[in-house]
């Protein structure tokens, strides 16, 4: 089995490859969940139930073929800050990792996907791809499933599909998200009908980590919320339809910010650039601000020698569990902010940053040729 | 029109605009200042209509699940299941809670390989297990309401649960659904 270091160390499939629509879809996650017959769910079950349950369930899934030689961890032997960077990694929920006795997470050798053992469900089967490709995620989970389903007693009712310990999630058990970067929509003021429109359609927007977090970074979920009366097919074949029309809607936005307002683009992502790259105190929030800028003005071509995965991994490294697990002891705030400071400043050391490039035709305003001596 | 609590004329009509959906409560003077519903602070349709005062019947009648014990006011209050028995034990009442959930409320996506689609039911018939005997119903002010057709019951368990959902869309449609089938002759 893998080891947690070895785990952490190598990027994630998903963190490297680009997948369709990279520029503002960031991934693809489809979720199953499954429970087993003759089991209580696991927020009504007792501790001993679900420890029996996870040590029949668990040397099941670690024999998976895809999960063969993965990383395998019961809770109790994973500390606060690992438990946490595995949330900030999406391999689990901050739900699953709340708690402790009776959990344990598998997770494949290439991270994209994960199994997480007495969520709220017996099972939460995860597959992440980069770019928008939920049918490929779903295809990955769905073949873990049918495996599992040789193997374990699933509760299954031929009318109400996969039976779950919340109704929401009754039938497919199915949850399809793509997370999306979508700061031109921000930037423009043009987010806002675009959320309610979603809303109206049946699917859920979020933020960064899911329910009731903020949407930081221009950084939105996108998710659907029925699971019963539609198959699975249908309900990604929904998204990725909508998803296409809010890219386009980004794309769109992108264009118009670049052919309208240039100046006011070339400032923001200029300032973006100059704070990340000499501020010595960074919060996380205003880290995942200035980096969305980053990645926008690099997905412009507006920022010379900037590779978007290293903002990605970026956008990774900085949050506060991976700072934690960067320096092997526990942080306060204060040592966060200027360790994440620290990090951002040396892993921009390699790019060349806006002001390199030289602004193409006449800026209006622009009073390059004569100096202005006041 | 009828207050939402008693059944006396309703004088005090309350509009809530929640995610573009309109919802009302009728109330009669005495309900609306009794639950303070004039007062604009503090104003929370929840509690205003269904406070535990004015709990019908079904409320009592405590549906427990055989094979793990969980009770249906459990279900009410963290709206989630107990086990997998659960959805035959309260399945009462569930076809609403879905529709109002899901696109349908039947399941026709992924099934195991090994369930055909003409496989018998897997879950146990439901077998309801009465825990407390329902108390006579409160004294209602003014002329009592007729008893309650099993159906408005059950509507009416729907209707509290929305409410204490927060799912208010839900319970205005109950409601008026509760409305239709309430005899109208009690006035």
């Amino acid at each position: 089995m893998m080891r947690f270091a070895t785990l952490i160390k190598n990027p994630a499939d998903w963190m490297k490859g680009a997948g369709p629509h990279s520029d503002v879809v960031m991934t693809s996650r489809v979720r199953l969940a499954r429970n087993l017959r003759g089991y209580p769910f696991p927020g009504f079950s007792q501790e001993r139930q679900r420890i029996e349950l996870l040590e029949r369930a668990r040397p099941v899934v670690e024999e998976l073929p895809e999960m063969r030689d993965g990383y395998s961890e019961d809770y109790t032997e994973l500390s606060k800050i690992r438990k946490q960077v595995l949330v900030e990694r999406h391999l689990v929920s901050r739900e699953h990792a709340a708690r402790s006795s009776g959990c344990a997470v598998v997770v494949d050798r290439k991270q994209s996907i994960s199994i997480m053992i007495n969520e709220e469900d017996h099972f939460r089967i995860q597959g992440i791809r980069p770019g928008l490709n939920l049918t490929s995620a779903f295809e990955v989970v769905d073949r873990v499933d049918s495996e599992l389903e040789g193997l374990l007693p699933y509760a299954f009712d031929p009318k109400l599909g996969y039976l779950t310990a919340c109704p929401t999630n009754l039938g497919t058990g199915m949850r399809a998200s793509v997370m999306l970067h979508l700061p031109a929509l921000v930037l423009t003021e043009q987010i806002n009908p675009v959320i309610k429109a979603i809303g109206k359609i049946g699917l859920a927007v979020r933020g960064l980590y899911g329910e009731g977090t903020e949407a930081l970074g221009n950084l939105f979920q996108i998710s659907n919320q029925h699971t019963l009366g539609e198959a699975e097919p249908e309900i990604i074949a929904q998204i990725e339809k909508v998803i296409e029309g809010v890219v386009r809607s980004e794309v769109t936005a992108r264009a118009k910010l670049k052919e309208d307002h240039q100046t006011m683009l070339r400032d923001q992502i200029g300032r973006a650039f100059a704070i990340l790259r000499y501020a010595h105190i960074l919060t996380s929030k205003e880290a995942l601000n200035l980096l969305s800028m980053l990645r926008l003005g690099a997905d412009l071509d507006l920022v010379g020698n900037c590779d978007r995965s290293l903002i990605d991994m970026l956008l990774l490294e900085i949050q506060p569990a991976h700072l934690q697990l960067n320096a092997a002891r526990e942080l306060s705030p204060e040592e966060r902010d200027s360790m994440r400071a620290e990090l951002t400043r040396a892993r921009l050391q390699s790019i060349d940053g806006p002001g390199s490039f030289p602004t193409n035709q006449s800026t209006p305003g622009g009073t390059t040729s004569t100096p202005n001596d006041e | 029109m009828k207050c939402d609590v008693c059944e006396n004329e309703a004088t005090v009509f309350l509009t809530q605009i929640i995610n573009g959906q309109m919802t009302t409560v009728n109330l009669c003077e005495a309900c609306s200042k009794a639950k303070g519903v004039t007062e604009e602070t503090g104003f929370g349709l929840a509690e205003a209509f269904l406070s535990p005062s004015h709990r019908t019947e079904s409320d009592t009648m405590e549906i427990v699940c055989d094979a793990c014990g969980f009770t249906a006011s459990q279900l009410k209050k963290i709206g989630r299941m107990g086990c997998p028995e659960c959805y035959a034990a309260f399945r009462d009442g569930l076809d609403g809670l879905l529709r109002n959930m899901h696109k349908g409320t039947r399941h026709v996506g992924k099934r195991p390989s090994h369930i055909s689609a003409i496989t018998p039911q897997l879950l146990p018939r439901q077998r309801n297990t009465v825990v407390a005997e329902a108390p006579p119903p409160p004294p209602v002010p003014a002329a009592s309401p007729p008893p309650l057709a099993p159906d408005i019951a059950k509507l009416r368990a729907e209707l509290d649960l929305a409410v204490s959902e927060e799912r208010y869309e839900d319970a205005a449609r109950l409601k008026s659904e509760i409305e239709s089938l309430q005899p109208k002759a009690s006035k």
